[in-house]
């Protein structure tokens, strides 16, 4: 498969079909193996990191999920091609700053990628719509032993999996969620909830991970211990945190619209008007009315479809995606205008948000079932 | 000066602080970019000297130049670069290290022993290995209470799996 034809549509986890993403947009479960006896990649010489790829690509290739698949070598690669995959999650950060003798290994359905010669020999990604850590899991796992048949793992009884960093030892295994958490930052309950999320041992990041600041009300979940537990139980206990962090965002969103209506709505419709309207504006700004517009619709002040475009939009609107789609190298200055004429087009036909249809409902005095909830 | 990692001119030098030592990385324009030296947010010089540099440059960490106490037999990793980088040069490493390993594992996990999956051949050889040791164990308790009935039932049984083992 080509790169044009693997970008050319969004996977089904990038805009949530099929399932639920109002609050848990995605899952994704990471799995670290290394081969036994070769040097890890960022301490082996340039022909081990290249024997190690001969070694673990075929096998890559031959898996049954990986039929036409999307398998390059980095270094084949341009930076913005491999900032594009970042920016969709396929390949990570660390891993796009590499050349020779790494490469990726995407499925048809994105939703499977493996990166070889990554910080270990293999990372493997699944990901999901919603929440559903589970299923991602499972799906690596026939991938792992599939590989297993014909590739030796470093393994030890004691340490489990081993890693080039002892963070990941045991398991290799990070599982993650991204949350979209505006009724907890616009209600200021976010700290708090973040804070008890870090006391019981569970990491909380930015959009991209390690080290990225929170941006478009985004947050990353996921577990920091890999070691002393199994896979069953880590996911488990992060299923059911994600759960409750998920429903602490709907009650928040529920209540500022029932005790703050007019901050709601002038959020929402500063957002809509801003999006619609501007000319000029930058990725921070953007993603982060993109958020709100997105809260908008799953409140009811806008069409269904809304959030699946605002969950386009965080992607189509970033830099590198931007360079792809103009097919050339931006300034700054251009980028912002190009962000902005796309938003504009994207959201032409968009009505104002319906403000009459979710606060009158929400003083209508039938509780049974919550109009909100449609 | 030249860039670290092609031969163009440096134009771009990073200085950072790691684990107390200072490094120094030259890189060209083009360079610096590709590896998002650029990129406040993504960027951490530990990381770049990690994924490596060309041989022969001066900051790359050769094991040669910084080979100080031990050194894995299989991959020529030092304890140094072990202090250096927080990170292991190979699965051996493990073994070599393997005192280090277990004062860097305190309190950073859960637990210190791995209770998760297992890879499937390793968990037959794994059960195998148990079940012969515990067989054998029973076969000594056996022989010094002279009980030697139930000692060739167990001796039997031990042959069995090692005929398997040796088959297979």
């Amino acid at each position: 498969m080509r790169f044009t034809t693997l970008i050319k549509y969004p996977a089904d986890w990038m805009v949530g079909n099929g399932c639920d993403n109002a609050v848990v947009l995605t899952s994704r479960i990471r799995l670290a193996r290394n081969l036994r006896g070769v040097p890890f990649p960022g301490w082996a010489k340039k022909e081990k990191r290249a024997e190690a790829l001969a070694t673990m690509r075929p096998a890559i290739e031959a898996l049954g999920p990986m039929k036409d698949a999307f398998s390059q070598e980095l270094s084949d690669l341009t930076s913005v091609q491999k900032q594009v995959l970042v920016e969709r999650h396929l390949i990570s950060r660390e891993h796009a700053a590499r050349g020779e003798g790494s490469a990726m290994v995407v499925d048809r359905r994105q939703s499977l990628s493996l990166m070889i010669n990554e910080e270990d020999h293999l990372r493997m990604q699944a990901i999901r719509p919603g929440l559903n850590l589970q299923e991602a899991y499972d799906s690596l796992v026939e991938v792992d032993e599939e590989l297993e048949e014909n590739l030796e793992f470093a393994f030890d009884h004691d340490l489990g999996y081993l890693t080039t960093c002892p963070t990941n030892l045991g398991t290799g295994m990070r599982a993650s969620a991204m949350l979209h958490l505006p009724g907890l930052v616009l209600s200021d309950q976010i700290g708090q909830v973040l804070q008890a999320v870090g006391k019981i041992g569970l990491a909380v990041r930015g959009l991209y991970g390690e080290g990225t600041e929170s941006l478009a009300n985004l947050y990353q979940i996921s577990n920091q211990s890999t070691l002393g537990e199994s896979e069953e139980t880590i996911i488990r206990r992060l299923e059911r945190v994600i759960g409750q962090v998920a429903n602490h965002e709907r009650n928040a969103r529920l209540k500022l619209v029932e005790d703050d209506p007019d901050m709601v709505c002038d959020k929402i419709g500063r957002a809509y008007g801003v999006l619609r309207h501007a000319y000029i504006i930058d990725s921070k700004e953007a993603l982060n009315h993109i958020s709100l517009l997105r809260l908008g619709g799953d409140l009811g002040f806008f069409p269904d479809d809304t959030v699946k475009t605002c969950d386009s939009l965080f992607l189509d609107i970033q830099p590198a995606h931007l360079q792809l789609h103009t097919g050339k190298k931006l300034s700054p200055e251009a980028r912002d205008a190009t962000r902005a004429e796309i938003i504009r087009s994207r959201l032409q036909s968009l009505a104002a948000p319906d403000i009459g249809k979710v606060i009158d409902s929400n003083e209508t005095e039938e509780p049974p079932s919550n109009p909100l909830d449609s | 000066m030249e860039c670290d990692f092609c031969d163009k001119k440096a134009t771009v030098f990073l200085t950072q602080l790691v684990d107390g030592q200072m490094k120094k990385v030259c890189l060209c324009e083009e360079c610096a970019a590709e590896k998002g030296v650029t990129d406040p947010t993504g960027f951490s010089l530990a990381d770049l000297l990690l994924s490596g540099l060309p041989e022969g440059s001066n900051a790359a960490p050769t094991a040669v130049a910084t080979t100080r106490g031990k050194a894995c037999p299989s991959c020529g990793f030092t304890l140094d670069d072990l202090k250096r980088v927080r990170r292991f040069g190979c699965s051996e490493c493990y073994t070599t290290f393997h005192d280090e390993v277990l004062s860097m594992l305190r309190g950073l996990h859960a637990g210190t022993g791995h209770s998760g999956k297992v890879p499937k051949g390793l968990m037959q050889d794994y059960e195998r290995t148990q079940r012969l040791e515990q067989l054998r164990s029973r076969l000594d308790q056996a022989i010094s209470a002279e009980n030697y009935e139930e000692a060739a039932g167990l001796r039997d049984e031990i042959r069995e799996i090692e005929v398997n083992v040796a088959s297979s």
